[in-house]
C-alpha cells in the first residue's frame, strides 16, 4: 500500500508539478512566503473537526446555550491554529548550507542555517526518513545539521527537503519543499591497498626539519579550528579571534604525485590510487604536491592542501 | 547556540512528563466540574485514580499492564448500571464518559492517546454544562480549555521551556483572540427551531412548585436559593404586599395534601368572569421549571402566546418550560373574580374529607354560633387566632399525624406558610365558606441597578382565597397574620435567623448583585433562542433573519475575519533600515525603466551600471551613489541630516528611459 502511493506521488510530480507543488530547485536563500507554504489538516486535525461538529450538534439539539458558546471558541481556537501555523513558517528562510567532506559511500555531513526576525518553535525538516525538529530563538538562527548518504565521487546534488510544522495545536500542518540547487563535492573513494608512489629517495636537500608543533604565526578565526590553538591572550587585543598557525613538522620527504606516473591503469583506479596515497602523505605529514590534467598543485602541505588536492581529484571527468 | 541533528524517525516515542502533567490537570478540572453530579464516592474513587496514575507515572515511568484495562472498563461500566439502572441519558452518560476519561488516562502514553484524551476532555467539559449553564459554570469550564490547549502545545517538539503556570498563558491568549470569532459565530450560527432527537427528560426531582402541597415538602423549596423568575414591569413595581405571583389553584384535599387538578374538558371551560380594575404590564422572565404552569401576578387577564388561561386565572403553557422562557402579560391588582359563584364550584369549594380534623369543625360551628351569617367577620376571628393563639413560623416545625390541622392548631402551632394556608382553608370549609388553597410566589428582591424584581425558590409561597358574597374571590394570606415580616419583607426575614451564615445580610446584598450579572448572562446567553435569533437585524430594518440570511451572513463575517487573520499572519517586521529603504526605492526607480539590481550586484556595481545606462542621469546617481557609500560605510549609523538629505534626492529623482 505504502509502495503503490509513494509510486502514485512520483508518478503525480512528473505528470503534474503545479499540483502537487514540486519545486524545481532553487537558489539560496530561499524564503518561505504565502506562495508556497500549504496547509492541510492532520488526521487529529480532521478528528476534531468531527468531535465539533458532534458537540455543534448537540448544543443546537439541546438547546443549550453555554455549550454552543464553548463550541464556537474551540472551533474559532481551531481555525486559528492553523494561521499560527502557517505564521510558524512564513518569513522563515534558509540562508546558507555548509557541507562537510566525506568519500564516496560515506555520509556527508551538512548543516543548514535558517534565520528570521523572530523566534519560532516546532519546525521540523525531513530528508526521507530522517527528521529533526528545531526551533529559532530570540536572535532567529538555527543550525540543523543532517547527513546526505553519497555514492560516487563528483558534485552530487541536494535533494528535496520538507519544512513542516504543525504548531501550536498539531491540528494543521503547515508545509513546503526545500530544494536549494546546491550541490556538494564528494571525494573520491581511495583504494584499500597498493604499491607506494615512486619517492625520490630519502634526500636531505628536501628535509626541513622543524621543532615539531612550533608557533608560526597568528591568523584569523576560523569555522572548524580547534579550540585549543585559539590563542586567547593575543585576541583580547583585537576584534575577532586570532589562532596559532603551526608549521607542519616536517620529517619525510617530499612526495610529487602524478597522473603520469600511473599508465597502464583505467581513470577511476587511477583516482582511487592517487587518493590513497594522498592520504598516507596526509596522515604522514609529508609535504606533496599533485599533477593531474588539466590542474597542477604545487606542493605544499596541511588540512587546505590535502582538501584542495582531494577536489581536484574529485572533480576530474 | 544549539545545532539540530535529523535523526532517524522512530516508533512514537512515550510523551514527557509536561504534557503529562498538563493532561491530567485537564482531566482533573473536568472531574472537578462534574462532581457536583456525580455520586460523592465515584468522585472519590475517580479523582484517587487519577492521583495515583499521576504519582505512578511520575515515579516509576511505566506502562500500566494491559491485562488491568479490560476489568477496570467492566468494574466501571458495572458500577454505572449498578446505580443509575441503564448507561443512556444525561447523569449516567456523563458519569460514564467522565469515567472512561480517567481511565484513558490510565493507557496515556503516546501523543496519539494524549490527543484522543484532550479531545474526549474537551467533550466532556462540553457535556457539565447540560447540568447547569450559569455564568459561573460556563466560566469555570472555559477555563478547563486552557491546559486541554497547552496540553496540545506540549506535545509538539523543539520548543522553549517555561514552568507550568507559564504554559498556560499561550493558551489564554489564544482563546482571547478568538473570542470576537466565536461570539460572531455564536450569533449567527443557525438555531434549530424543533430540536433533531429528543430533547433531555430529567428525571431527577426539580426543585420548585409542584402540583401538590402537603406540609413540609415545602421546605427544600424554601432552602433554594436559585432563581425562580424574573420580572419587569413596565410602569412602577407594586407594593410589597401586592407581589403575590398566582401559580396553582388547589381545589382537592384529601386529609393529608392539597392537590391540583387540571380541568379535563381543556379550554371549553372558559375562565372565571372578572370586573378588573387598572390593569398592569409585565414580563417575566422565567427558569426552567420542566412543568406548565407559568406564574403570573395575581391576577392575570389573559393569557401569552402559546399558552392558555385556565378556568382559575391560572395560565397553562402548552409544552413544559424546559429552557428559560419570557412571557409579557398584564394582570390586575384590584379585581373581583367570579362574582356569582356557580353550584358546581361552591360544592367543591366546601369539600372535605370525612371524619377528619373533629377539633377544627367544632371551632368552626363555634364560630358560625357566634357570627351567624357574617362571613367576613369568620375570616377575621381565623386570622385573629393565628395572631394572637401563640403561633410561630418556622422552617422546621414538629411532624403532624393524622388530624393533620388539628394537631396544627392545638398543638404544636409552629408551621410555615403551607401549614396556615391549609389549616385556614379547612377552617373556613369547616365554617361553611368556599375556599382554596393558592400556591406560587410572594416577595422578591427589587434590583434598583436592574430596574426588575428577583423572585427566587425560596419565595414559594401559599396562600388562601375565600369566596365572599358581593367581593368573589378574596386572597388572604394567613401567614401574614403570623409574621407580617414574610409578606412585607420576604421570606428571608421571616424566617429570621434560622437560615445559614451565608443569608445574612451583605451577603445577601453580594448575591442580589451577582443576580444582575446572572441575569444579563441569563438574557445575553442562555436565552438567545431560535426566535430571537430571527430579530437579530430588525435594528437594520430586516424583520425576520432566516436561516439562508443567517448562513450568509455567517460565511461573510467569517471571511472577514479570516482576512484579519491572514494579515496578521503574513505581517512582517520590516528592516528599520531607514538607508535600505531609501535605496530600495532608487532601485524600485530605476527597475521601472528597466535597470534592475542583480542579487550578485553590491550598490556601487549597480549604481555605476545605471549610470551607464541612463547617461542624461549619470551625475545625480554619481552623487547619489557616493552619498549612499559615505552614509553606508563611514559610520556606524547614517547621521540624520545627510540621511534626510539622501532621502530627498532619492525622492527627488526622476529616472529616464534606458539608451540602448
Amino acid at each position: 500500500m505504502r509502495r503503490l502511493l509513494q509510486r502514485l506521488q512520483s508518478w503525480a510530480e512528473r505528470r503534474l508539478p503545479a499540483l502537487t507543488r514540486y519545486r524545481r530547485s532553487e537558489n539560496l536563500p530561499i524564503e518561505m512566503h504565502r506562495r508556497r507554504i500549504y496547509i492541510v489538516p492532520t488526521g487529529f486535525g480532521i478528528g476534531f473537526s468531527v468531535l465539533l461538529m458532534v458537540m455543534l450538534a448537540g448544543a443546537l439539539n439541546y438547546t443549550n446555550n453555554a455549550a454552543l458558546l464553548l463550541t464556537c471558541l474551540l472551533g474559532a481556537a481551531t481555525s486559528t491554529s492553523m494561521l499560527v501555523a502557517f505564521r510558524t513558517l512564513n518569513g522563515l528562510r534558509l540562508s546558507h548550507i555548509r557541507a562537510g567532506h566525506a568519500v564516496a559511500g560515506q555520509p556527508i555531513e551538512l548543516t543548514l542555517t535558517f534565520d528570521s526576525t523572530r523566534a519560532r518553535s516546532a519546525i521540523r525538516l525531513d530528508l526521507g526518513r530522517t527528521s529533526t525538529a528545531f526551533a529559532l530563538d530570540v536572535s532567529g538562527t538555527a543550525y540543523v545539521k543532517l547527513e546526505l548518504p553519497t555514492t560516487h565521487r563528483g558534485w552530487q546534488p541536494l535533494p528535496r527537503l520538507r519544512l513542516w510544522s504543525s504548531w501550536p495545536l498539531g491540528m494543521f500542518r503547515a508545509w513546503s519543499w526545500l530544494h536549494p540547487a546546491q550541490s556538494v563535492l564528494v571525494w573520491p573513494q581511495p583504494e584499500a591497498s597498493g604499491p607506494p608512489p615512486d619517492a625520490p629517495a630519502d634526500d636531505t636537500r628536501h628535509m626541513r626539519l622543524h621543532q615539531g608543533d612550533e608557533l608560526a604565526t597568528l591568523r584569523d578565526y576560523r569555522v572548524g579550528d580547534p579550540r585549543r590553538h585559539i590563542a586567547w591572550k593575543a585576541s583580547a587585543h583585537h576584534h575577532s579571534l586570532l589562532v596559532k598557525d603551526f608549521e607542519q613538522p616536517q620529517s619525510r620527504p617530499q612526495w610529487r604525485l602524478d597522473w603520469r606516473q600511473l599508465p597502464g591503469l583505467g581513470d577511476e583506479a587511477r583516482i582511487a590510487r592517487l587518493a590513497r596515497w594522498l592520504n598516507e602523505a596526509q596522515s604522514q605529514r609529508r609535504h606533496y604536491s599533485l599533477w593531474l590534467p588539466g590542474t597542477e598543485i604545487l606542493a605544499g602541505s596541511g588540512p587546505l592542501h590535502y582538501a584542495h588536492c582531494m577536489s581536484a581529484l574529485a572533480q576530474l571527468p | 547556540m544549539t545545532v539540530w541533528w535529523l535523526r532517524k524517525k522512530l516508533a512514537p516515542p512515550a510523551v514527557d512528563n509536561r504534557a503529562f502533567d498538563l493532561l491530567s490537570l485537564t482531566t482533573g478540572l473536568v472531574l472537578g466540574v462534574h462532581a457536583p453530579h456525580l455520586p460523592w464516592w465515584l468522585s472519590i474513587a475517580l479523582a484517587l485514580t487519577l492521583g495515583w496514575r499521576w504519582w505512578q507515572r511520575r515515579q516509576h515511568g511505566s506502562r500500566l499492564p494491559r491485562w488491568l484495562k479490560l476489568p477496570v472498563l467492566v468494574l466501571l461500566t458495572s458500577v454505572v448500571i449498578a446505580y443509575y439502572g441503564t448507561i443512556f441519558g444525561r447523569a449516567p452518560g456523563t458519569t460514564l464518559a467522565v469515567g472512561l476519561l480517567i481511565l484513558k488516562l490510565l493507557e496515556s502514553e503516546t501523543a496519539r492517546d494524549v490527543r484522543v484524551g484532550v479531545s474526549f476532555a474537551c467533550f466532556a467539559l462540553m457535556t457539565a454544562l447540560l447540568f447547569d449553564q450559569g455564568l459561573a459554570a460556563t466560566a469555570l469550564v472555559a477555563l478547563g480549555l486552557l491546559p486541554a490547549l497547552a496540553t496540545l502545545r506540549a506535545l509538539e517538539p523543539a520548543q522553549p521551556q517555561t514552568n507550568l503556570s507559564r504554559t498556560l498563558l499561550p493558551s489564554l491568549g489564544l482563546l482571547a483572540a478568538t473570542l470576537p470569532l466565536a461570539l460572531l459565530a455564536f450569533l449567527l450560527v443557525p438555531r434549530l427551531s424543533t430540536p433533531l432527537w429528543g430533547a433531555p427528560s430529567p428525571t431527577e426531582a426539580q426543585t420548585g412548585l409542584s402540583d401538590s402541597m402537603s406540609p413540609g415538602n415545602f421546605t427544600d423549596l424554601l432552602t433554594d436559593d436559585r432563581p425562580a423568575m424574573r420580572v419587569n414591569f413596565d410602569g412602577a413595581p407594586p407594593a410589597p404586599d401586592q407581589r403575590y405571583f398566582r401559580a396553582y389553584v388547589m381545589w382537592n384535599y384529601d386529609g393529608r395534601s392539597w392537590r391540583y387538578v387540571e380541568a379535563k374538558n381543556d379550554g371549553t371551560l372558559p375562565p372565571a368572569p372578572i370586573e378588573a380594575g387598572a390593569a398592569i404590564g409585565y414580563r417575566i422572565g422565567l427558569e426552567p421549571t420542566h412543568q406548565r404552569m407559568l406564574p403570573t401576578l395575581d391576577v392575570p387577564l389573559a393569557a401569552p402566546a402559546q399558552a392558555s388561561l385556565q378556568p382559575d386565572r391560572e395560565v397553562l403553557a402548552d409544552k413544559p418550560v424546559n429552557a428559560p422562557l419570557s412571557y409579557q402579560l398584564q394582570s390586575a391588582l384590584r379585581y373581583r373574580l367570579q362574582p356569582t359563584l356557580d353550584d358546581r364550584s361552591r360544592r367543591l369549594g366546601l369539600r372535605l374529607p370525612v371524619g377528619f380534623n373533629p377539633r377544627a369543625l367544632a371551632l368552626a360551628a363555634q364560630w358560625r354560633q357566634l357570627y351567624g351569617s357574617d362571613d367576613a367577620a369568620i375570616v377575621r376571628a381565623a386570622l385573629s387566632l393565628f395572631h394572637d393563639g401563640g403561633f410561630r413560623y418556622t422552617l422546621a416545625p414538629a411532624p403532624l399525624g393524622r388530624d393533620a390541622v388539628d394537631d396544627f392548631l392545638f398543638d404544636t402551632r409552629e408551621g410555615f406558610c403551607e401549614h396556615y394556608s391549609s389549616a385556614f382553608t379547612v377552617l373556613m370549609r369547616d365554617a361553611g365558606i368556599p375556599s382554596r388553597v393558592v400556591t406560587g410566589y410572594q416577595g422578591g428582591y427589587w434590583s434598583t441597578i436592574g430596574d426588575y424584581l428577583l423572585v427566587r425558590n425560596s419565595d414559594a409561597h401559599a396562600w388562601s382565597e375565600v369566596w365572599l358574597a358581593g367581593h368573589g374571590w378574596v386572597r388572604v394570606d394567613p401567614t401574614a397574620a403570623v409574621r407580617p415580616a414574610r409578606v412585607e419583607l420576604g421570606a428571608a426575614a421571616a424566617a429570621g435567623d434560622q437560615l445559614g451564615w451565608y443569608r445574612n445580610d451583605w451577603m445577601q446584598g453580594l448575591r442580589n448583585h451577582w443576580d444582575l450579572v446572572n441575569r444579563w448572562w441569563d438574557q445575553g446567553v442562555i436565552g438567545f433562542n431560535a426566535l430571537r435569533q430571527r430579530g437579530l437585524l430588525s435594528p437594520f430594518g430586516i424583520r425576520d433573519t432566516d436561516t439562508a440570511t443567517l448562513s450568509v451572513l455567517l460565511a461573510i463575517s467569517s471571511v472577514l475575519f479570516v482576512a484579519i487573520g491572514m494579515a496578521w499572519a503574513l505581517m512582517r517586521r520590516q528592516p528599520r533600515d531607514a538607508l535600505r529603504v531609501t535605496l530600495r526605492e532608487l532601485e524600485r526607480k530605476l527597475a521601472r525603466k528597466g535597470v534592475v539590481r542583480q542579487s550578485s550586484e553590491g550598490p556601487q556595481h549597480y549604481l555605476s551600471r545605471a549610470a551607464r545606462a541612463m547617461p542624461g542621469r549619470r551625475n545625480e546617481l554619481a552623487s547619489l551613489m557616493q552619498c549612499y557609500l559615505e552614509l553606508r560605510y563611514a559610520h556606524d549609523e547614517p547621521p540624520p541630516e545627510p540621511l534626510q538629505a539622501f532621502q530627498r534626492a532619492v525622492r527627488d529623482f526622476r529616472a529616464v528611459d534606458v539608451v540602448k
